[in-house]
């Protein structure tokens, strides 16, 4: 059981290891050295290429939909608590919270003295309109489930008292989410396409799907953070492109590294290429109403014909860790760590198919890149894999525009990714409690359901662990979804840049705060 | 001339006829995509609720002909409306791009139509010579390779040596000067793209012509073979070669989206392919109809300059 969990639970560490077979170790290993010894100072204007980044972006929290937007919005605004860089939870606008005893009542205290860059202070009003403008009937926002179970949110002086139709002891990480973010508000409204913002950095000009340009706020609260004089971020979506302008020094920080050609890049004097272990993960999800798949046997076959370390080889580059079906990285706090980890067993695989009475199984399973980057790939070795056990997976390689819409929760088998979400709750009720929005495998499990509701509530944490042990086992062993693989946040950078020892793992570009985290050696 | 100022009149007019048509053939092909601005801006995250509510807001629960009659009355008072994705005016998104890929073409244009006229006479005059050989090769594999991968060896070449910057990023503050030397690379790989075409034209025009008996008879009298092109052959040539260049022109303009993501610059062609993959509508129809104008005007300049070329067009009898 043990060298199972040191296998899962690649850590960074592991993954310098893990470089080091690559070949980079002198790069990786004094990079890491430099950086514990480096203080952060100020200055400098810090160039960030990104991966993403369209024409069509706004400035609107409720669309926020790629790292180019999400990280100079963070930059510009603060939300009400951040994921600091080891996953725990600190405050940012506001300065401390309490819950009722059943935890469906919170109050949290806003910070004083904070001011947007129009100079007006931030008050618990702006607050409540902020989070308001995500809910009810009118919103539009990619945010919106996660404010749902709020049932009323009030200020009261420097406080807001915020109600949930339950009780929710991860309420907190909530309203870390980078969407909720605190804008100016006149008269219980916040003008959503305003470029004002409380954070280190002063929005200059925002050309979307080409650049952004900020400068310092002079007037910034927090005191360690905020570096750089002024930052500019460019939308470079070709990867050669992106990689070719760190290499001739037009950048100084790519946040998505191509793996195909990482090696190359390693070879590039005086560039250090980052890699995080994180939440984010790639799976293969079944619709769980639908035959075949509604039989759990199948599932299960399903499940032990994937060759998990063969895609983190040939699919991550070896830059990820292979997944247990468990929706969680293994570093976070409620992780099974005695769950047996599935690995590829076709022998296993054809006695869960003649336990479902069959001999052989075919299915289609649809794949497309914009899934996650090589998901064609890993379909076709997951074809090749599974075939020795009986399965003969056709992969159906589908359209990548409009993926999420025609292909994604319609196909009752396909490529999917989710990014994680900084607790269990947060990611349980997201994406596998019965009639979620975002149930992509459908999966309607009462004891799983029960649970959930159980666990959010429960203020004894050995109670609540036990919880989410038994979840897990759950969900691996009667759960649609197959997660082979979670994907370290592969970024790379200039050995000009400074960065902290320890990088935020719950989004790319360190939890997204890479512009106030950072600075210039 | 009055046969010149009917044409012009009577292909303006059939051009606003075309313009009108495209509008209507992109709005309805902008429909048949499947699904619209809220679903692929929620992407993901994405629940009919907010599916619903997002859709209500941009007005894109109308129906598809009262959102078609409303955008072209605008458009009719030269309103072009303003971007769904970002409620930018689609006038202020278009201005700069447009200009950066007006620049972007007028200078792969200055580069390559000279040059490959020079070196399609040239060819012609030397024909069958290691020279016209060399030249022939040379152009048909510029032209045979995808454009990115002309783009990458250019800059593997020009820019990882520091000679030129890989990216020809554009801002206001950026003179004419440095804007030239930001743009070589791209200017460049257009010109290594399009100039095997019209070279290959010239070429062929003239070869053409000095089989006829007038060319011949230029000849016999003594002429030299560079004053038996330059004066008899190429003015009669001129009408293949003006309809190719203008063919090629109207590529730089709208063609060019592969070398602007290389080369990370913003012009139109970034701007229609997010708008198509995120269905923002009214920008699409605005860059496609700006995309229409240029073959239109090109193809009618064409049209002119080869007429004015051929006095038996203009003296009709």
């Amino acid at each position: 059981m043990t060298d199972l969990r040191s296998q899962n639970g690649l850590s960074r560490r592991g993954l310098l290891k893990g470089a080091t077979a690559l070949g980079a170790a002198g790069l990786i290993l004094s990079a890491s050295v430099r950086r514990a010894m480096a203080e952060p100072k100020r200055g400098g204007i810090l160039r960030v290429a990104f991966a993403s980044g369209n024409t069509t972006d706004s400035l609107d929290p409720a669309t926020w939909d790629s790292q180019f937007v999400q990280c100079f919005n963070v930059a510009r605004n603060a939300t009400l608590t951040e994921i600091a860089s080891d996953g725990s939870l600190v405050g940012e606008i506001a300065e401390s919270w309490e819950a009722s005893a059943d935890a469906a009542t919170w109050t949290l205290k806003i910070r004083s003295g904070v001011t947007f860059h129009s100079g007006k202070t931030l008050t618990a009003d702006d607050v409540v309109a902020s989070l308001n403008y995500h809910r009810g009937e009118e919103s539009k926002s990619a945010a919106k489930p996660l404010v749902d179970p709020i049932t009323d949110i009030k200020a009261e002086g420097d406080t807001v008292v915020v109600t949930l139709s339950g009780g929710n002891a991860d309420f907190p990480f909530i309203v870390a989410d980078y969407h909720l973010v605190i804008l100016p508000s006149s008269e219980g409204k916040i003008d959503p396409m305003t470029t004002d913002g409380c954070g280190a950095y002063v929005l200059d000009s925002f050309e979307p799907g080409v650049s952004v340009k900020m400068s310092r706020n002079p007037n910034y609260w927090k005191t360690d953070r905020g570096w750089f004089d002024g930052i500019e971020a460019l939308a470079i979506v070709d990867s050669a492109a992106r990689q070719n302008a760190l290499i001739t020094g037009e950048v100084d920080v790519i946040d998505s590294v191509d793996l195909n050609t990482v090696t190359l890049l390693q070879r590039a004097p005086g560039l250090v290429i980052l890699p995080v272990a994180g939440n984010q993960h790639y799976v293969f999800v079944m619709d769980t109403r639908a035959t075949p798949f509604s039989d759990n046997n199948v599932r299960q076959a399903l499940k032990y014909g994937i060759d998990r370390q063969e895609l983190v080889d040939k699919i991550l580059q070896g830059y990820g860790s292979i997944g247990n079906d468990i929706p969680m990285g293994a570093q976070q706090p409620y992780y099974n760590t005695e769950l047996e980890q599935k690995t590829y067993d076709p022998d296993k695989a054809k006695f869960y198919l003649k336990e479902a009475g069959m001999d052989s199984l075919s299915v289609q399973l649809s794949v497309a890149d914009s899934a996650f980057a090589g998901a064609v790939d890993a379909g076709v070795l997951y074809s090749e894999r599974a075939a020795a056990a009986g399965i003969n997976i056709e992969v159906v390689r589908e359209p990548s525009d409009g993926y999420w819409d025609n292909v994604w929760m319609k196909k009752p088998f396909c490529a999917s990714y989710w990014g994680g979400r900084p607790t269990p709750d947060l990611m349980f009720s997201t994406a596998y409690s019965g009639g979620a929005p975002w149930n992509e495998s459908f999966w309607d499990n009462a004891r799983f359901n029960e649970l959930l509701i159980a666990a959010r509530s429960e203020l004894d944490d050995d109670k609540r662990r036990a919880m989410y042990w038994e979840m897990q086992d759950l969900l691996a062993n009667q759960g649609g979804t197959v997660i082979p693989m979670f994907a370290s946040y592969v970024m790379a950078h200039t050995d000009k840049v400074g960065v902290p020892e320890v990088v935020g793992a719950n989004q790319g570009m360190d939890g997204l705060r890479a512009f106030e985290r950072w600075w210039f050696v | 001339m009055s046969v010149i100022w009917t044409m012009i009149a009577k292909r303006l007019g059939l051009g606003v006829l075309t313009l009108f048509v495209i509008s209507v053939i992109i709005f309805g092909a902008t429909e048949l995509l499947p699904g619209d601005l809220a679903q692929n801006i929620l992407g993901q995250s994405a629940t009919p609720e907010t599916v619903a509510a997002f859709r209500k807001e941009l007005g894109l629960d109308l129906p598809a002909y009262t959102r078609y009659f409303n955008w072209l009355f605008g458009a009719l008072q030269g309103d072009f409306g303003t971007s769904l994705a970002n409620k930018r005016p689609i006038a202020d998104l278009i201005a700069t791009r447009l200009g950066n890929t007006l620049f972007l073409a007028l200078y792969a244009a200055a580069i390559s139509v000279p040059l490959s006229l020079l070196l399609g006479i040239l060819a012609a005059l030397y024909r069958n010579s290691i020279f016209d050989r060399t030249v022939n090769a040379m152009a048909l594999s510029s032209i045979s390779f995808p454009e990115f991968f002309v783009a990458y060896i250019l800059i593997f070449v020009l820019a990882q040596s520091g000679l030129f910057p890989s990216m020809s990023r554009m801002d206001a503050t950026v003179g004419f000067g440095e804007a030239l030397y930001r743009t070589f690379l791209p200017a460049l790989t257009l010109t290594l793209v399009v100039t095997a075409h019209m070279m290959r034209m010239t070429r062929a025009a003239i070869i053409n012509l000095l089989a006829s008996p007038y060319i011949e008879m230029a000849r016999l009298k003594g002429m030299k073979p560079m004053r038996v092109i330059l004066k008899h052959a190429l003015p009669n040539a001129l009408a293949p070669i003006i309809t190719v260049v203008a063919l090629n022109l109207a590529y730089l303009v709208t063609g060019v989206v592969v070398v602007e993501v290389v080369f990370v610059y913003p012009g139109l062609g970034q701007l229609m392919v997010d708008s198509v993959s995120k269905r923002d509508f009214p920008v699409v129809q605005a860059v496609a109809l700006i995309f229409a104008a240029a073959y239109v005007l090109l193809n009618l300049t064409a049209d002119v300059l080869s007429t004015l070329s051929n006095p038996r067009l203009i003296h009709r009898k």
